[in-house]
């Protein structure tokens, strides 16, 4: 398999899983959460400062539709680290003139 | 395994920050210009995979869930410093965009679900290759232990931060057994998803995998591409 194959595989499989599994993810507290609710730690836990930001909690702000909001969230948070990979991509990826050589 | 603000104090916050800090800079620099152009473009697509996978929640015990860290997973893939990067990102993002952990937290979740997983998976995903013979179903198994080792693992530097700079009171030895314990069951779900992962690529592109590299015979040079010169 190309490389470029393998690279659309993934990006589809992690909007696949992002959009669309994560609306049927488990919304029981993570094992951090619940001990700290279980052990008292969370009652000095505050709200971070963007709590209430448009993509907080991985929803979209004003979409009604649970579903659609949820699905948007994940494609929007696949294309932002998208954009950081490519980020990731020019600073890893070795020069051109090594690469001919 | 988010931290959300309050919960520790700011000298310890700040002091992970510093940590993470350093680790980022040293993993920058050691891998400026490192990868070719079939491996450079893996690590973003390890990025936004563990992204994805981490908004999976799967159920642990009752009403406990857990997700991916995925720390050991990336390590694998890309190799320790380029891991150390890519879960920066991750869990930058998550934090930033999505408020999904704190943001004076921020250093303290890099550390434990991005630094101490990439080092502890690094190192049992060695040790365990060590012992076994170099196939690919023994780098799956390996990556599995690996992953397993890395949640717990995670879980008890939690603990010593909370240990550290707690800012309520507790009960330190319960904490240590329910949080460790129950990362135990949520090593399960990760080691699953990374030996998933792992030997999916493994089964395609073998030689995308960086933990995999020096264990399988070299693959015969292929030129696809015509060299116009």
């Amino acid at each position: 398999m190309s490389s470029k194959k393998l690279l659309v595989i993934g990006l589809l499989a992690s909007i696949v899983i992002a959009g669309f599994l994560s609306f049927y993810a488990s919304s029981h507290p993570d094992g951090l959460e619940k001990v700290s609710a279980d052990q008292g730690l969370d009652v000095t836990a505050v709200d971070s400062a963007n709590a209430d930001s448009a993509l907080a909690d991985y929803g979209v702000a004003g979409v009604e539709n649970e579903r659609a909001s949820a699905f948007l969230g994940g494609v929007i948070g696949v294309a932002i680290t998208g954009l950081a990979g490519v980020g990731l991509y020019v600073w890893l990826r070795e020069p051109k003139s090594a690469e001919t050589k | 395994m988010h931290m959300p603000d309050g919960l520790i104090n700011a000298p310890v916050s700040i002091g992970a920050g510093v940590l993470v800090a350093g680790a980022v800079a040293v993993s920058l620099k050691k891998t400026k210009g490192s990868l070719d152009s079939q491996t450079a473009p893996m690590a973003g697509l390890v990025a936004v995979f563990i992204f994805a996978a981490q908004m999976i929640n799967f159920p642990v015990a009752a009403g406990t869930s857990g997700h991916l860290m995925g720390g050991a997973l990336a390590a694998i893939l890309v190799g320790p410093w380029v891991a150390v990067l890519v879960m920066t990102v991750v869990v930058g993002i998550q934090a930033l965009v999505f408020a999904d952990g704190g943001l004076s937290a921020l250093g303290i979740n890099i550390l434990n679900m991005g630094i101490v997983t990439v080092i502890v998976g690094t190192l049992v995903f060695a040790l365990t290759m060590k012992v076994l013979s170099k196939t690919k179903s023994s780098i799956v198994a390996a990556s599995a232990i690996a992953a397993f080792i890395s949640v717990p693992a995670a879980a008890l530097a939690f603990v010593i931060e909370y240990y550290l700079g707690g800012n309520a009171t507790y009960d330190p030895m319960t904490v240590l057994i329910s949080v460790v314990g129950v990362h135990l069951l949520i090593g399960i779900g990760e080691a699953i998803i990374t030996a998933l992962t792992v030997g999916a690529i493994l089964a395609t592109r073998a030689d995308l995998v960086d933990g995999a590299r020096k264990f399988l015979p070299k693959q015969k040079l292929i030129i696809k591409d015509s060299v116009v010169s």
